[in-house]
């Protein structure tokens, strides 16, 4: 007997360790449960944050833009409204209203990280006989790439820029012909054209964005859309990325332009990460549930096979309280043993598959993210479920008659 | 010697407020001195081991009152009952009851760890010595499931000794012995009896035994129908 363990661990330990395959039956049920909710987290965690990263990575947190132009009805000296049908405006390009002074005002908040001015507009790339629509983002190199992570996604040549250069999606190029160094005729429907030579080609994992997205000098594209000392938006990181929405509609309500976070402009992309997050806690807690079911029930046919023992043990002058202990003790050891082999099951199954799956070039699918405070965390949640688990029949044990106990 | 067991009037009743409500023990009055070694002898089904349950402080009477070394136990709350049993009763069963995930000295400590919460030497030295009292030194490291209904009756014995009782209350531990083992059983008892001065209730069929006690009381369809004195009592006083 270990001298520095009280009565109630030593019975509940000898009492485990004696029905050894009851015991390794019901580790090995927690165990894989344990192990499936660990891979889970784990790989849910690590989708979810790549797909957050490559989001937050290619676009800006929140887009300052001048309001939508309004048509107002006209109206009578009296008030009432004379044309009974309203036509929206349509909405030309305009630069922010005093995008200097709310740039500043924007590079004083403590919650934004970085602020840069763009300037954005459609054009036609032409190189020979061949001609693609494009949208057309000119922009201040060091601080928008702060922003966006251009530079990471630059597969061929330089994210570098000056006047006449260009930078062009892999799908575009491969649609135009065209590679670094090549010339592309930009044309827009305001300011002419110009011949922009590609610096850099970019792949951002999104085919639509590969042949649409250009990037070009904030100079070169002010003059490309006519729009000489404007910008047309006005781009924001800020510190909490979650809590973009919230910044944004306080910019919203204190400047006269038009905020729009990522939040909202990626609605969609949030649907998607709740409801793969809302299945997956569903799944985890049935499979949690499960296990906690696994225990109790072992832990009702040990209270059921331990009777005498338990009534002998009342005779003896054992409390209520004791005996409660003693199964309570049982549910969290087999939890919390449980969880230690699940988290070494779902290490051995999150590194098999970061092993096994992989791109076709070989390259990870995604950087798995797996957190130390995960194992942890499964350990408490296990240690806890298994004593939780272990109260009814705990219960039962303590309210066991010792005299009907030791008849049988 | 003092009144060390006093039952006045106890009666047990089951199903009590029901149309099968049974009384099983019908006012039963007895006073045992300390130091006795007395035989419990009556017929199957006529309330011995209710009595010995109420005795041992495992059920409660349902009237009467029961003095244990002068205590009125009936008023007892749980808590206060099950510290008295412990201190104060011992228990030996016919199927002995070892815990069979325990050794022979561990079953023979349980009662101290039960008490003091956390094992320590003095406890293991104290189960030594008295598995050492009851031949079973050498076993004293082997699984109860591993040794004979004799030597598991006398690790039962060692361990209703463990916290030195005032009491000892025996229900038919010969009952599944052998002649030679229930005699053995029977003479180590009524050794700690002599020796320590423990006050012994044991309940018995055998009247070869029962005729080696102090004193033999018939239970008959819960009542005590006879108290016969064999021999008086002249012992050592109990060891502290």
């Amino acid at each position: 007997m270990r001298r520095w363990l009280t009565f109630a661990w030593i019975a509940a330990l000898r009492f485990l360790s004696e029905g050894r395959m009851q015991t390794g039956f019901i580790l090995g049920g927690i165990a894989i449960g344990v192990g499936v909710i660990v891979f889970m987290s784990a790989m849910l965690t690590s989708v979810q944050t790549n797909f957050t990263n490559r989001v937050l990575t290619s676009q800006p947190q929140i887009q300052l833009k001048p309001p939508d132009e309004v048509a107002r009805p006209l109206r009578r000296d009296d008030g009432v409204v004379e044309a009974a049908i309203v036509q929206r405006p349509t909405q030309r390009i305009l630069s922010l209203d005093q995008w200097q002074t709310v740039l500043s005002s924007m590079r004083a908040r403590s919650d934004i990280v970085v602020a840069t001015p763009s300037v954005s507009g459609s054009a036609l790339a032409v190189r020979g006989d061949a001609s693609r629509s494009i949208g057309i983002l000119g922009m201040e190199p060091d601080d928008y790439f702060r922003i966006v992570r251009l530079p990471d996604y630059i597969i061929a040549g330089e994210p570098s820029l000056g006047t006449d250069d260009i930078l062009v999606g892999i799908d575009l190029a491969n649609d135009l012909g065209a590679t670094v160094g090549d010339k592309l005729n930009i044309t827009t429907g305001p300011g002419g054209s110009r011949i922009l030579t590609i610096r850099g080609i970019f792949d951002l994992g999104n085919r639509g964005a590969n042949e649409r997205n250009t990037y070009v000098q904030l100079r070169t594209a002010q003059s490309l859309l006519n729009l000489i000392g404007g910008v047309t938006e006005i781009d924001l990181t800020v510190a909490d990325v979650y809590a973009a929405e919230t910044v944004a509609q306080d910019i919203g309500a204190v400047l006269p332009v038009k905020a729009e976070s990522w939040i909202v402009t990626n609605a969609q992309f949030f649907t998607a990460i709740w409801a793969q997050t809302l299945s997956s806690l569903l799944i985890r807690s049935f499979v949690g549930l499960s296990v906690a079911f696994g225990i109790a029930a072992v832990l009702i046919v040990s209270v059921l096979q331990r009777s005498k023992d338990i009534g002998i043990l009342r005779a003896m002058g054992s409390s209520r309280g004791k005996i409660l202990r003693i199964f309570l003790i049982q549910g969290g050891v087999l939890g919390f043993l449980g969880s230690l082999f699940g988290s070494f099951m779902g290490g051995i199954a999150l590194f098999a598959w970061y092993r096994l799956a992989r791109q076709a070039n070989g390259a990870e699918l995604f950087p798995l993210v797996v957190e130390p405070s995960l194992f942890l965390f499964s350990a408490l949640l296990a240690t806890i479920t298994g004593v939780l688990a272990g109260m009814v029949p705990a219960l039962r044990a303590a309210r066991l008659d010792p005299v009907e106990a030791i008849r049988g | 010697m003092a009144d060390l067991l006093v039952l006045d009037g106890i009666r047990k009743s089951y199903n009590v407020g029901t149309p099968v409500e049974t009384e099983v023990l019908h006012g039963i009055d007895l006073v045992m001195k300390a130091g006795e070694f007395v035989a419990l002898m009556g017929p199957s089904g006529c309330g011995k081991s209710t009595l010995l349950n109420i005795v041992g402080l495992l059920d409660r009477p349902t009237s009467g009152h029961l003095f244990i070394d002068g205590k009125d136990t009936t008023s007892l709350a749980e808590a206060a009952l099950t510290r008295l049993r412990g201190h104060s009763i011992g228990f030996v069963f016919q199927y002995h009851h070892l815990i069979s995930a325990f050794t022979a000295r561990e079953n023979v400590i349980m009662p101290m760890l039960v008490d003091h919460g956390r094992p320590d030497a003095p406890m293991e030295r104290r189960a030594d010595e008295l598995l050492d009292q009851v031949g079973l030194g050498k076993w004293r490291d082997t699984r109860a499931t591993n040794m004979s209904g004799g030597q598991q009756q006398r690790v039962a014995i060692a361990r209703a000794l463990a916290m030195n009782p005032l009491l000892v209350l025996a229900d038919e531990p010969t009952g599944n012995l052998d002649t030679a083992s229930a005699q053995g059983v029977f003479e180590l008892m009524r050794r700690f009896n002599l020796q320590r001065g423990t006050t012994f209730l044991v309940v018995t069929h055998n009247h070869d035994l029962a005729a080696q006690c102090d004193r033999i009381i018939d239970l008959v369809d819960g009542r005590l129908t006879g108290d016969r004195r064999i021999r008086g009592i002249d012992r050592v006083s109990r060891p502290g």
